[in-house]
């Protein structure tokens, strides 16, 4: 009897020792992986040199452009750039996607080099339609065990700071200098673009 | 059962009891009110949409922002002890993503929507998002206290931000109002996606 006592008190003992050494209550984030979906979003559009030309290439045809282009462009690029990641998303397929953002950065370059001056329609149309391809390549891939709501956010985020800083450089054209700088940045993203078509149909 | 089996018995079935799941609020310290308030700063969701409200409602005037401050608020609140209430009824993300997206979507337009338009858009919003705050706020022991806190926050954001936007001058001020709402449009499309992506 004594000892069947004994044994029950260690198999309470190993009970409570079990209970007490238990994992701890598992707590559901509705929100999780925030901090590292922002910032995956912020930097995914930074990591493909394609992309940063291409939108760099945006905001500096805006500011040769001048107003309302300047805004209007950066503005239509990343709601259509989102909806060619929706179409991503959704399984639309778009062929050519890696050739349609080098000929991105072909034409966008050369319309900043040529310094062009299209109507304003004709100007979003074409930034539109390359903002297809871009949003279809990039914007859906999310890291594993991130926030998708952020990591959308900090895409969209990066591609318009992106725009801003063509903005800026293309601000300098205000000056007869400044303006063949802009010209030979335009010339740059253009020739980058020819890297990036050869690449794609090698 | 024989002696020796009994320990083993007693560890199986403590490692196959699973700890049960509790979705938790952000513990400030502070008490649940604060809890409320800070549930709102760290749920993109809701702030995205607050935000997104907040510069349609002061993009449109005074009159407009005085409807939405008062109008996301109530229904908020409204939304959040219905979803206290009945919680199933709460799982409502497609529609609170269509809600931002939609209200960037007409910031970045600068659509000329009527007060009357502001506020409906604001009670919608409100009601969506209430839903979902009181249906995940509920089971996690917080009750009207922190959803008051949650309110409250979304009132004063919508107060100051919406009459921050009412005071901007014409020109480089309200066309970044615009490109915030562009912005707060694209992630709504590209969030539509991964819902789309995500359902089974």
């Amino acid at each position: 009897m004594k000892t069947q006592m004994k044994r029950w008190k260690q198999y309470a003992a190993l009970g409570a020792a079990m209970l007490v050494l238990a994992p701890a209550t598992a707590l559901a984030h509705r929100e999780a992986g925030q901090a590292a979906g922002f910032l995956s979003g912020l930097a995914h559009p930074v990591s493909g040199l394609d992309h940063v030309v291409a939108m760099i290439a945006v905001g500096l045809w805006g500011a040769v452009l001048g107003p309302p282009a300047i805004w209007v462009l950066p503005v239509a690029f990343p709601v259509v750039m989102a909806l060619g990641g929706l179409m991503g998303l959704l399984g639309f397929p778009l062929p050519g996607v890696e050739i349609g953002i080098a000929v991105s950065a072909i034409v966008l370059g050369a319309m900043v080099l040529a310094q062009l001056r299209p109507p304003l329609w004709v100007a979003a149309a074409l930034v539109a339609f390359f903002a297809i391809f871009h949003g279809h390549a990039h914007g859906r891939e999310l890291p594993e065990g991130t926030s998708a709501l952020l990591y959308s956010l900090g895409f969209v985020i990066a591609t318009g700071l992106l725009h801003l800083v063509g903005i800026l450089l293309g601000e300098a054209h205000r000056w007869s200098a400044g303006r063949q700088t802009v010209r030979a940045a335009g010339g740059g993203v253009a020739l980058a673009g020819l890297f990036f078509l050869w690449r794609a149909v090698a | 059962m024989r002696p020796a089996a009994a320990p083993k018995a007693i560890v199986a079935l403590s490692a196959a009891v699973a700890a049960p799941v509790h979705a938790h609020l952000v513990e400030t310290g502070f008490g649940a009110f604060y809890d409320g308030i800070a549930h709102v700063a760290v749920t993109p969701a809701d702030l995205i949409v607050v935000v997104a409200l907040a510069l349609l409602a002061g993009q449109r005037g005074t009159r407009a922002a005085r409807y939405a401050v008062f109008a996301l608020p109530v229904a908020w609140l409204a939304g959040g002890m219905i979803g206290a209430r009945w919680p199933s009824a709460a799982a409502l993300p497609l529609l609170t993503t269509l809600s931002f997206a939609l209200a960037g979507a007409l910031v970045a337009l600068n659509a000329k929507v009527r007060d009357v338009g502001v506020a409906a858009l604001a009670i919608t919003a409100g009601v969506l998002h209430g839903l979902v705050n009181g249906a995940t706020m509920a089971p996690a022991g917080a009750g009207a206290l922190a959803l008051g806190g949650a309110v409250s926050a979304i009132f004063f954001l919508t107060a100051i931000l919406s009459a921050e936007v009412t005071a901007l001058p014409v020109g480089w001020p309200r066309i970044v109002v615009r490109v915030a709402g562009s912005w707060i449009a694209a992630t709504g499309l590209l969030m539509l996606g991964w819902l789309a992506r995500s359902a089974p």
